[in-house]
């Protein structure tokens, strides 16, 4: 096991040095020049070649991806030409944000998909099993940013039930940082009050994040469940009298798991890389928005810094999704 | 009768498919005494399992007419929890392949405990879920030391450590003790094995075997087994019930059956048993296939298979003649009633 856990790290490690070269070298590649646009328009071309040679731009490509790399491992991720930033604390401040939505919508996902999964597969062919299937489809279909500004016209606008945009009240202090996470922290720091807040500020582009994963979660478990309510030890559990709930909630559900538990690591990559749209819409401070600026400037210290982490946590996703299979099936054991 | 404990009367199964509507069951009557062990025969697709599952009312979505008396209260009328405790207190069931009827997610352990809680002790479904497991832990405990005493009874080997394992890691033998153990949590009126040595092994099959024999004698149940083999209803059981196209065509003691076979397929049954005197190659069988459900044929269903058919075999089913005082087939080789 702990052979598996080194060898799954070291893996790791490849993957992320794939990422960062990829992304290096096609950012370099492409004919742009962050150097330009920090220098502005009316800059000459002396000041133009300093800046050039401040940040390194004047050397061969691979000496500069050495470097970088060097850097990287000593902690620091680059200082962005247009931001004149250092871009590992901007990441420390933007990805917590968007981590805690992403997180927030698969909840959202799982606790809304596998129950109503679970209601098709119970009631099939009727008609709850109908309305679920209506329901995910249109979830599905539906397109978050769509969902996102009509949330905002009902929930914030109509109602005024919601905050319109933003993540915390600007009159209020923010629980203190020690996740990054507002409502992990609050609750950390057992400030209910502040819990409170967060989650009102999160709800809504939370739940727009998450339709993708609620719609496929619920069908998954659908099938999943039809099919092991069909199995000969369901039969057998039902013949020796287990009552019909523990046959669903219990014996067929954990069978049934598996696949869901595949679609929440891949949803994780998914939301993490999508969440720009709806970001934008309700003001999230999270990493898309910081992204996307950076790739608008051609910016591509900050870019390559989002890719690693991302990157990065994708692949600790993956692990840990690797680590609950052993948990649901005994049958599966990671031999070296 | 006071010594009945299953009837069945007039038993009738249909499937209505794409193809039209098959009769499976078609008037199957059958007894069972207490304290018997009954052998039901036939080949695949004869009824026999559909009839040992319409007693647990367990028949997959098909109209199921007629009736099963159980200490004569009728089974087919009932349905949520008063079946739910009537299948786990008065029945056990093992079928057939060990290896697809056995949970592979959860320990033996988990697996018995829960029969234990829910046959024995007659736990509501909740508290074996996750949240609510909590609230009888002590009484959980208790179980479990009953499901490691069963363990032990069925002859799994260091029953206590063997409680942790899963399907994966027992044999085919082992996992068919663990799923009678499952059955007889609940110490039920019934026992119904359907092929239960089917996929097992020639040598664990006479283990097993002995096993529900012996398990069936000292707990004075009543068993059901059912099968294609004749060895071994021969073996285990007191009586056999020989089934044909969804109907009985003889039934009778042992004894009956096996030296005074009547029905003409009860005959060719017992000669296709291989013996040591039949040379290579030689191996006997009865001509045809097994009648279709859509369209079984007309009169006796095995006519077109009979070797002592006659004129009017085909014109309408057989009565049941009385051969002796347990003795019964349904053939017109023993019937007055030629025009029935």
């Amino acid at each position: 096991m702990v052979r598996f856990v080194l060898q799954r790290l070291a893996l790791t490690l490849v993957v992320l040095i794939g990422l960062s070269m990829l992304t290096f070298f096609v950012a370099r590649i492409i004919p742009a020049d962050p150097i330009l646009l920090a220098a502005g328009p009316r800059a000459s071309e002396a000041q133009i070649q300093l800046l050039r040679e401040r940040y390194g731009y004047d050397r061969p490509l691979v000496e500069q991806y050495v470097r970088y790399m060097g850097d990287l491992l000593r902690g620091d991720l680059g200082t962005s030409v247009v931001l004149k930033r250092d871009v590992g604390p901007d990441l420390a401040r933007y990805f917590p944000a968007t981590l805690e939505l992403v997180l927030a919508a698969l909840l959202i996902g799982v606790l809304l998909g596998v129950p109503l999964g679970l209601v098709a597969a119970v009631y099939r062919d009727r008609l709850p099993d109908q309305i679920s299937r209506v329901f995910s489809l249109g979830m599905v279909s539906i397109p978050n940013f769509w969902l996102a500004i009509v949330l905002q016209l009902i929930l914030a606008f109509t109602l005024t039930i919601l905050p319109f945009t933003g993540r915390f009240d600007r009159l209020l202090h923010p629980p203190p940082t020690l996740t990054g996470m507002y409502t992990v922290d609050a609750l950390l720091t057992l400030n209910f009050e502040a819990f409170g807040t967060a989650l009102r500020y999160m709800i809504a582009p939370a739940f727009c994040l998450s339709l993708g994963a609620l719609a496929t979660i619920a069908r998954t478990v659908r099938a999943d469940l039809l099919d092991v309510l069909g199995t000969d030890y369901i039969r057998t559990a039902r013949a020796v009298g287990i009552p019909t709930s523990v046959l669903i909630l219990k014996y067929a559900l954990k069978n049934a798991s598996l696949n869901t538990l595949t679609q929440v690591g891949l949803f994780f990559g998914y939301t993490l890389t999508g969440s720009v749209l709806v970001e934008n819409i309700f003001s999230w401070p999270g990493i898309g928005n910081y992204a996307v600026s950076a790739a608008l400037t051609k910016d591509f210290v900050p870019l390559m810094g989002v890719t690693l982490l991302t990157g990065f946590a994708i692949v600790l996703v993956n692990i840990v999704t690797d680590f609950f299979y052993l948990v649901l099936d005994p049958r599966i054991k990671y031999t070296s | 009768m006071a010594d009945t404990l299953v009837e069945i009367r007039g038993l009738k199964l249909e499937f209505s498919g794409f193809d039209g509507v098959s009769r499976v069951l078609d008037g199957v009557d059958l007894t069972l005494k207490r304290g018997e062990i009954l052998g039901i025969v036939g080949e695949t697709g004869s009824g026999k399992t559909m009839t040992a599952l319409s007693i647990a009312h367990l028949v997959p979505n098909g109209v199921l007419t007629g009736s099963v008396l159980f200490e004569g209260e009728e089974v087919l009328t009932k349905s949520g929890g008063a079946l739910q405790r009537f299948r786990a207190q008065r029945l056990g069931m093992v079928f057939q392949d060990p290896t697809t009827n056995l949970n592979p997610v959860f320990s033996i352990g988990e697996l018995l405990t829960d029969a234990v809680l829910v046959q024995k002790y007659g736990i509501p479904g909740w508290k074996l879920l996750p949240v609510g497991r909590w609230f009888n832990r002590r009484q959980r405990q208790q179980a479990r030391e009953e499901a490691i005493a069963l363990l032990d009874r069925v002859g799994i080997p260091d029953a206590a450590h063997r409680m942790n394992s899963y399907a994966h890691q027992l044999s085919g033998g082992q996992k068919q003790r663990v799923l009678i153990a499952i059955a007889l949590a609940g110490n039920p009126d019934l026992l119904i094995a359907d092929e239960p040595t089917t996929a097992l092994d020639v040598a664990m099959q006479a283990q097993i075997l002995r096993l529900i024999q012996e398990l069936v004698r000292e707990r004075n149940m009543s068993a059901i087994v059912i099968t294609h083999d004749l060895g071994v209803v021969a073996r285990i059981c007191d009586r056999i019930t020989v089934m044909y196209g969804g109907i009985v065509a003889e039934s009778g003691t042992v004894r009956d059956i096996f030296e005074n076979p009547k029905h003409p397929y009860t005959k060719g049954l017992l000669e296709a048993i291989p013996t040591d005197q039949v040379e290579r190659g030689m191996l006997r069988g009865i001509h045809g296939a097994p009648p279709s459900f859509l369209k079984p044929p007309t009169g006796c269903r095995f006519h077109p298979r009979c070797p002592a058919r006659m004129s009017h075999c085909h014109l309408h089913p057989p009565a049941v003649a009385r051969i002796g005082p347990t003795h019964e087939t349904a053939c017109y080789l023993y019937t007055d009633e030629r025009h029935a």
